[in-house]
């Protein structure tokens, strides 16, 4: 547990020190802040007390910026070699993908922490649902942390950042977008699978409000499914 | 701290880096691996820095088995690979504060360590910059830094002087030397005039295999078997010379060494010396020498007549 703290700390600075951090923070709070306070069916304009329009601008906004976080923590090291002198520390293989991941993770919990005033705010104008608050975060956590997994697997296998970043909105737009589209055009259970493999399914019912255990089943298969993969590739250096 | 590698095989697909070789290195021990590019010198360390996992065998250090207690072997190894990587955008103190938590090093204790290291490694001037802005030869010295910060009873090097200027060169050799009177070692490198300064044992490796493995003094030995001297001899007709030293007992072969001068190349039977005798004969022709000189085998000489064929 220590080792994993020491190399999140490490990946946490890199972030912060690269800039990469900063204009996420920035990019984010920009994007959400925009369409939530000021165009399109805006706060204002719905006339609700409620931060739905939030949750739907950061399901996509998260999508597109997590990839080019989760770009480089494996491929750059691979690149350079770094990951050699990290695996001959006495860390394991799983402690470097975990640190990695929760570092990315970390990220992302700050960057919704600085939207809380967005939450301050709406509770101020009007009746707000808590739950309703409460669970859309929860939603966007769990949906930052299935592509952060994602992204990680996609690092891991390449020593070139574009790639990666590439690969990790390729698998992406599956989950986010086109299982849920391929879902409607078949039938039965090849549909069921399909739309049960949906992301966009997932949070919109968590985001409703509703906790179901299927959901965070889902999520957190999708998290493992990724770590494990992540630890596979890694691994994998011995077997070629 | 003792490394036994025992029957220890790497293969990339079919190609076998590393084919069953066994060796033991004990305390106190600076070893130095040679070989050619592709022998499988980085091979074997990986391996015992448990970064590959081998095919086939084990290897052993300080006890701990790199398949059972990885992590153990990892706190006990200083290691320094090749190409020397690391984290470009760290600050230099930064980053010998990550290593040295990395290594379980107590809080109270890494500030100290890292001071140490600043001025073991010579980063005085240098340890507010970034990895990055360093030259090559402090960046080496970095990687030597992080290799030595938790004081490992085993440090290995892979090409440890790549880079670096003469003066340094000499100091890291110096150091190493130093490091190796109470730790184990193992250095690799293909300049063979390094390995011999620092080495009190050289192992030569070609194509997976240990084709050589002693003192610098006993590989030349083995592979000179035949005492080999290089004589001028004037005042006589030199096909008269040839003849007579032909005739020797200890002489196995006789050449001329160039046409126009009476300087021979004479090479003597195993295990038998030759200059009493020419002496001897020189003395009872009246003939004057003015040469007798034991051609030494030069290092390189072994390394290529190992690694050629």
């Amino acid at each position: 547990m220590r080792q994993i703290w020491i190399i999140t700390k490490r990946e946490l600075r890199s972030f912060f020190d690269s800039l990469m951090a900063y204009i996420m923070i920035v990019l984010f709070l920009g994007f959400s802040g925009f369409f939530t306070w000021l165009s399109g069916s805006d706060i204002f304009f719905v006339g609700q007390a409620s931060l739905q329009t939030f949750f739907g601008v950061s399901f996509w906004t998260l999508f597109f910026f997590i990839p080019a976080l989760t770009m480089k923590l494996l491929a750059e090291e691979n690149k350079t070699g770094t990951i050699e002198l990290l695996l001959t520390k006495p860390v394991s293989d799983w402690q470097v993908i975990v640190a990695k991941f929760l570092a990315t993770f970390l990220l992302i919990l700050i960057t919704l922490l600085l939207t809380l005033p967005y939450y301050i705010t709406v509770a101020n104008i009007g009746p707000v649902d808590h739950g309703a608050v409460i669970m859309g975060y929860l939603g966007l956590l769990l949906m930052s942390a299935a592509y952060i997994s994602i992204g990680l697997f996609a690092s891991s296998i390449t020593s070139n950042q574009i790639v990666a970043f590439l690969l990790s909105l390729a698998i992406g737009i599956l989950f986010h977008l086109i299982f849920g589209f391929i879902s409607n055009v078949f039938s039965g259970i090849a549909g069921e699978v399909l739309s049960y493999l949906s992301m966009a399914e997932h949070f919109s019912s968590i985001s409703r409000g509703v906790v179901d255990s299927k959901d965070i089943v889902y999520f957190l298969s999708v998290i493992l499914l990724g770590l494990f993969a992540s630890e596979a590739i890694l691994a994998k250096r011995n077997t070629i | 701290m003792d490394i036994l590698v025992e029957n220890l095989t790497k293969k990339y697909g079919i190609q076998k880096a590393v084919d069953d070789i066994t060796f033991k290195v004990k305390t106190g021990e600076v070893l130095g691996f040679l070989g050619p590019n592709g022998a499988g010198k980085t091979t074997t360390m990986k391996a015992i820095t448990c970064y590959l996992a081998p095919n086939e065998g084990n290897i052993k250090v300080g006890g701990y088995s790199i398949k059972d207690d990885p992590e153990k072997v990892k706190q006990l190894i200083g290691y320094l690979p090749e190409h020397n990587p690391l984290y470009e955008d760290m600050g230099v103190i930064d980053y010998l504060k990550f290593v040295a938590e990395l290594h379980n090093i107590p809080k109270s204790n890494i500030k100290e360590r890292i001071v140490e290291m600043v001025k073991i490694c010579g980063l005085e001037g240098e340890k507010h910059k970034k990895i990055s802005e360093l030259s090559k030869g402090y960046q080496q010295r970095v990687g030597l830094a992080q290799a030595l910060i938790h004081d490992p009873e085993v440090l290995i090097l892979d090409e440890p002087t790549s880079g670096l200027d003469p003066n340094q060169i000499v100091e890291i050799r110096e150091l190493i030397r130093k490091i190796g009177q109470k730790k184990t070692v193992i250095l690799s490198s293909h300049i063979l005039a390094e390995v011999e300064a620092t080495c009190d044992r050289i192992m030569i490796i070609s194509k997976g295999k240990i084709v050589a493995d002693g003192s610098s003094d006993q590989l030349r030995k083995q592979a000179q078997g035949k005492e080999i001297l290089k004589i001028s001899i004037e005042g006589a007709d030199k096909n008269e010379v040839y003849t007579a030293l032909n005739e020797l007992d200890s002489v196995a072969y006789v050449d001329f060494i160039s046409k126009s001068s009476s300087s021979f190349e004479v090479q003597s039977r195993p295990e038998m010396t030759s200059k009493r005798a020419v002496f001897q004969l020189c003395v009872d022709k009246g003939w004057y020498l003015t040469e007798l000189t034991p051609t030494e085998t030069k290092l390189e000489d072994v390394f290529r007549e190992l690694t050629m064929n």
